[in-house]
């Protein structure tokens, strides 16, 4: 069919002529606003590849006029940050841990880097509000409550080198027996010494098992949780006369506790932050409430 | 003859697919290699029965039955598709809806890929397969070419949909976005592609008209480039033939560039390229004008699917993609801008000298605000793809903002247009069930996406600028999770916004029901292929 120019009525555009099911196509123009609108945009293009790092060549992509490289503007953002913070962050690794506080510069800045550090990598189990995760073993670091010990050389020890973790060497390690599990106590002993604990910690418990427990607890608990059951920091025994549970205060969690026992771990920091970071981190976290 | 071969061969299919399921190495294999064989076995059955039956084909009749049956899978897979996404929407509101039984099948990774996977290429590909084959049709003049090929087209699909979805929920992904389908489906996906491409191809070829129309351009173009770039993506070895997991051939960015370039053109090839096709159609049907202007169609067509395939680096913005490369995708997609408006300009102008009927008709109603949506997105996705606003816009929820204003207005609303202009002719209904369903549908479907939309540049702003916040040190301010915390809300409306929109499909879904069930019928009256 040839394009004859059919036109529909009067004052009508043409057709094309073209007819499909019933379709027809107007002969109009393309708008002009649109075609310079597309013309602009093609002109622009070619102007920024000219610019910008663009074509790809037999060996290299073209550069582009203006030496941009978003790889180079990261960087050098960086190295802004670094260079401007670079005296504070030395003053921060040489002063004396115990009297970063006392310091309101450096413990200003301290705090504001510590809290970025522990965004980005505590978070995850310890929670944004460093609350941790009670009954699921992630420690609240807001309350005075410390396994390792709450001062900021104890806390900057186990920021650095983790807890039972097998990638570095001076991670802090315990491991509590597994009563149960490897039977070092039958069933009986650990239901009296689960009421003795469930007694210890205020909780309501079974008279008659308890003082059965007490003995148990005697021979097989204090030489970790002390005589008291306060715990031991420098063994990361927990204190059983709180309501503060890591692993959950009722009497199912604490049989499996005794029966199994628990084995925390966290990794070793000193491979992923720098010393700087991991002082401004310590601090951060002594100064969220509980710290020693 | 060749009934006898099809035995053949189905008989041949059933029995490996029974050996396969028996040496799976993985669920998801075992149960798709049994979902194949009870498949093959059907069909066996079905060519049996009818061996003996006279084949009694009209050549001079429009081939409508396959049609009819797209039009059923797409408001099916629509349904489903819409409802999988409200689950997950409710999901990432409220993580409690992750129930503990749901854990590795129903939680969100898992319905996830679901969901794309059932409104793009289940929704959104019976669409474009069933308009594809009603268009051709009638555009051309000529019966569909190939016989039952169309039929195996259809339910070739269907069984693409069924063993994908089946791989997911059960765990058998490649982990490519948008191209999740393990191995072996991407080989089924390959064979009922060539067969679309050679049904429509083979129908234009034998065409009563001289020349061909714009839609089928677009639908050509779609169907070709989508090939191609499935190929391309899924290039994979598996790492045994009875297991569904497979090592892609590519790795790194060259990897992730490829990704991105199939997955930037399944949005421009799928998604816009074909829904034109769709545009273009019923559009000037609806309305009974003229498209605008010739000119126009010829020139957007061969700048966008210029244009479009080579913006796909923009995806990968501040990655390990070099900068040459984010250039050059960038730049290509601002230029892509004009000739995406172009198919929005000769959409919208075609209405010109019938804009009153958008007061009374209110499938015509749903076909402009769904090129209002297109002209959108296309606005919005060049803006997106500035290197500054990416920087901003890139991993937060304004980019699902933007390809929801685009598959539920664009691809979502023009589709509901065309069911409601076909399902009445196809069965040969004077017309539909109820108007006033349609305008219900309408204003749920649009006030739901402009909640979704609007939640979520909201809340992708808010956490782009919370992500890059950082204090006089240079320290960031906010943890991933405060972000998480504050777009609680948003979450919440955007689960408002698709249960809306999902809410008007199951409305339209009643409407075509009735219009079928409960409508007079007419003497057929498009059966006969018009001559020219």
């Amino acid at each position: 069919m040839c394009a004859k120019k059919v036109t529909q009525k009067p004052g009508d555009v043409p057709t094309t002529g073209h007819v499909w099911d019933g379709i027809e196509e107007y002969d109009n123009p393309m708008p002009r606003w649109w075609l310079w609108t597309l013309y602009a945009c093609i002109v622009w293009a070619i102007g920024y590849t000219i610019a910008y790092p663009a074509w790809p060549m037999i060996s290299r992509a073209t550069p582009g006029l203006l030496g941009a490289s978003t790889r180079a503007d990261v960087a050098k953002e960086i190295a802004s940050f670094d260079e401007a913070n670079s005296a504070i962050k030395a003053r921060l690794v040489e002063a004396d841990l115990a009297a970063i506080p006392n310091d309101p510069e450096l413990s200003s800045f301290a705090q504001n880097a510590g809290a970025a550090v522990f965004r980005t990598n505590c978070v995850q189990c310890h929670g944004s509000g460093a609350n941790g995760f009670a009954g699921k073993g992630y420690p609240s670091l807001i309350d005075d409550d410390w396994l390792w010990g709450g001062d900021m050389e104890a806390i900057h020890t186990t920021i650095t080198h983790g807890i039972r973790n097998t990638t570095d060497p001076d991670a802090r390690y315990s491991a509590m027996p597994r009563f149960g599990a490897d039977e070092l106590l039958d069933r009986d002993q650990i239901a009296q010494v689960v009421e003795h604990v469930l007694q210890l910690s205020g909780q309501p418990f079974d008279a008659a098992l308890a003082t059965q427990g007490e003995v148990v607890f005697a021979e097989n608990c204090v030489a970790c949780h002390g005589e008291a059951a306060q715990g031991d920091p420098t063994q990361g025994a927990p204190n059983l006369s709180d309501a503060i549970w890591l692993y959950g205060g009722s009497r199912e969690a604490i049989t499996q506790t005794v029966t199994y026992a628990r084995f925390g771990v966290m990794p070793n920091w000193n491979t992923r932050l720098t010393e700087d970071e991991i002082r401004a981190v310590a601090l951060y976290v002594h100064s969220r409430g509980g710290g020693e | 003859m060749w009934d006898y071969l099809k035995l053949g061969i189905l008989g041949v299919i059933a029995v490996l697919a029974a050996i396969a399921a028996n040496y799976a190495h993985d669920l998801a294999y075992m149960v798709n290699a049994v979902m194949v064989m009870i498949a093959a076995a059907i069909t066996f059955l079905v060519v049996l029965r009818g061996i003996d039956e006279p084949k009694t084909v009209n050549p001079l009749e429009y081939m409508d039955d396959v049609v009819r049956a797209g039009v059923i899978a797409t408001v099916f897979w629509g349904v489903v598709g819409f409802l999988v996404g409200v689950v997950i929407a409710s999901q990432l509101a409220f993580p409690q809806l992750n129930f503990e039984f749901l854990q590795g099948f129903g939680n969100f990774g898992r319905l996830r890929p679901l969901h794309t996977s059932a409104v793009i290429f289940a929704f959104g590909g019976n669409a474009l397969i069933m308009s594809a084959f009603y268009v051709v049709q009638r555009t051309t003049a000529a019966r569909l070419w190939g016989g039952n090929l169309g039929w195996f087209v259809f339910w070739g699909w269907q069984l693409v949909i069924v063993l994908a979805a089946s791989g997911y929920v059960l765990g058998g992904t490649q982990g490519k976005e948008y191209a999740e389908p393990v191995w072996y489906v991407d080989i089924l996906i390959t064979v009922v592609w060539l067969a679309f491409l050679a049904v429509f191809a083979g129908t234009l070829m034998r065409r009563k008209e001289p020349h061909i129309y714009v839609a089928n351009w677009f639908y050509l173009a779609f169907i070709i480039t989508i090939a191609m770039l499935h190929l391309i993506n899924n290039m994979a070895i598996p790492v045994s033939i009875f297991g569904s997991q497979s090592v892609q051939v590519t790795a790194g960015v060259q990897d992730a560039m490829i990704q991105w370039w199939y997955g930037h053109n399944a949005v421009g090839f799928f998604l816009t390229a074909g829904f034109l096709g769709m545009m273009y159609y019923f559009v000037p049907k609806q309305a009974e004008r003229p498209v605008y202007s010739y000119k126009l169609s010829i020139i957007h067509f061969w700048a966008l699917i210029f244009l479009y395939i080579w913006a796909g680096p923009h995806h990968l913005h501040y990655t390990a993609l070099p900068d040459w490369a984010s250039t050059l995708g960038m730049v290509f997609s601002i230029v892509l801008w004009m000739p995406s408006w172009g198919g929005m300009i000769n959409g919208l102008m075609t209405l010109s000298g019938a804009w009153d009927k958008l007061r009374t008709d209110p499938v015509l109603r749903m076909m402009v605000v769904s090129i209002g949506f297109y002209g959108m997105s296309t606005f919005e996705g060049p803006m997106m793809s500035i290197k500054a606003v990416n920087s901003l816009s890139h991993y937060t929820d304004w980019t699902i903002g933007h390809v929801h204003s685009g598959a539920l207005g664009w691809n979502g609303m023009i589709t509901f247009g065309a069911l409601y202009f076909l399902v009445p002719r196809l069965w040969s209904r004077e017309r539909l069930y109820s108007l006033s369903l349609v305008s219900w549908h309408f204003w749920l479907a649009t006030i739901g996406i402009v909640l979704y939309a609007s939640a979520m540049w909201v809340s992708g702003i808010m956490e782009g600028l919370m992500w890059r916040e950082v204090d006089a040190n240079g320290f960031l301010v906010n943890a991933f999770a405060d972000t998480v915390a504050a777009k609680f809300p948003m979450y919440v409306v955007r689960a408002l916004g698709g249960g809306m929109y999902l809410m008007g499909a199951l409305i339209m879904a009643y409407n075509l029901w009735m219009t079928v069930r409960a409508q007079p019928a007419m003497a057929s009256s498009h059966a006969a292929v018009p001559a020219q």
